[in-house]
């Protein structure tokens, strides 16, 4: 079976010693806080909708640009303002998979939404937050 | 957005503006309370003073379809530190719809005291006013609470069915994918929910966000009317039903109706299109 990017091996296994809902909010937010939108260099506004996650409530756009090496840098960006959620997750995506091997990253399933943000999140929220996850593993497994 | 007495409101004393709040953040009389569907928001930064109610983890009861019970109300209540005097703020993300539905479920216990910061959390952030992390020191209260009273504005499964054989008014304020029954879902939500699509028979079709306006205002009498009397011909004399998936979008809508425009007799169907299209036997239209 392939392995799972190793750092969103380290980010499940930081997220397994969670178990308040306080504790899990906190890191989530901090993760938030370290996102970057998409630099210019890459996209600029008005985003081309071939970008937009389908299905995202706090409207994510995603690009994956190739490297030399084949393996893929993703970008994101977040245009909704109260999209902490979004922008955590993307942040959590950019630092795990940008560079990472594209079969591992092709292995990901939408299911660690659930060991991130718990069970409780909305049916919304989790769907939104699943497909920002599709989306990333649609680039990679489209090159391989 | 105009001011709110200005706007012909049947009960304008329902919404406070973000000023109103503004200045009554220190009041011992007030309780401000958050309430989204984003985890994530109020831990981020709140209203100054500001508790948070969660939708899920302090509304519902764990175990059943229900809302909590009688002890569950006034131990939330005591942990919020609220009386049954304290006028009770709710605001919070996606135009206020979190915030209406912690009210509907307010008012089940008697708490009527209860008000809506009109444009919600957005508004007052996009008015750069303060939002903070510290969570307030509440000192914890005894409330002593009612029964649950499910009976004035809350409509269940038989009740429904009785009214649409009656030829009652229903407003279904789901998506029109979701009244057509082209979709199970709203969308960018999950297709799971019900076996069914469609919408209940004579239902009238007002998504709920219709009522609100770009910056999550509630738009004022005159629209209002203009969607609910003049274009689906609802009567406020009549009773009226509205429902969407699971109540948490209709209770918007139930606002809307009851404290914007006076209906008289609103209920919210809360077992919604995932109790009615999943039933055996009831009546579908699509």
């Amino acid at each position: 079976m392939t392995a799972l990017p190793p750092k969103l091996q380290d980010y499940l296994d930081d997220f397994s010693f969670i178990t308040t809902r306080e504790e899990r909010a906190d890191f989530l937010i901090d993760i938030a806080d370290s996102f970057q939108p998409v630099p210019a260099r890459v996209a600029s506004k008005p985003y081309d909708e071939a970008h937009r996650v389908i299905g995202c409530e706090s409207e994510a756009f995603v690009w994956a640009v190739e490297r030399a090496d084949g393996r893929l840098d993703y970008y994101f960006d977040v245009l909704n303002p109260q999209g902490l959620s979004a922008m955590a997750m993307s942040a959590i995506l950019d630092e795990a998979c940008s560079g990472a091997p594209l079969e591992q990253v092709a292995n990901i399933s939408g299911d660690v939404v659930f060991a991130f943000f718990g069970r409780d999140i909305s049916m919304g929220k989790g769907r939104g937050l699943t497909e920002l996850i599709n989306a990333v593993v649609y680039h990679a497994r489209q090159r391989l | 957005m105009s001011d709110i007495k200005s706007r012909g409101y049947a009960n304008a004393d329902k919404l406070v503006s973000t000023d109103w709040v503004a200045a009554h953040l220190n009041d011992t009389g007030v309780r401000i309370i958050e309430s989204n569907e984003d985890p994530l928001l109020y831990p981020s930064g709140h209203l100054p003073g500001a508790v948070e109610v969660d939708w899920v983890k302090d509304l519902n009861d764990p175990l059943r379809r229900d809302y909590l019970d009688r002890a569950g109300f006034e131990a939330l209540a005591g942990r919020i530190g609220i009386s049954p005097e304290t006028t009770v703020i709710f605001y919070g993300d996606k135009s206020n719809w979190w915030a209406t539905y912690a009210l509907w479920v307010f008012e089940l216990f008697g708490h009527t005291n209860a008000k809506i910061m009109d444009g919600g959390r957005l508004k007052w952030a996009e008015e750069g006013r303060e939002l903070t992390r510290e969570k307030p020191d509440i000192g914890p209260t005894s409330y002593t609470a009612p029964e649950r009273d499910d009976s004035q504005v809350r409509a269940f499964r038989d009740g429904v069915l009785a009214h649409i054989e009656a030829g009652g008014q229903l407003v279904d304020v789901r998506s029109p994918g979701e009244f057509s029954g082209e979709t199970l879902h709203m969308p960018g939500y999950p297709q799971e929910g019900a076996v069914r699509g469609g919408h209940i028979p004579g239902a009238s079709s007002v998504p709920w966000s219709r009522a609100a306006n770009e910056d999550g205002t509630f738009k004022n009498a005159a629209e209002l009317r203009a969607i609910y009397l003049d274009e689906i011909g609802l009567n406020p004399e009549e009773p009226t039903i509205a429902y969407c998936r699971i109540g948490e979008r209709s209770s918007h809508t139930w606002f809307v109706l009851t404290n914007l425009l006076g209906f008289g007799d609103v209920r919210n169907y809360d077992g919604s299109w995932t109790e009615w299209g999943n039933s055996v036997g009831l009546p579908i239209e699509k």
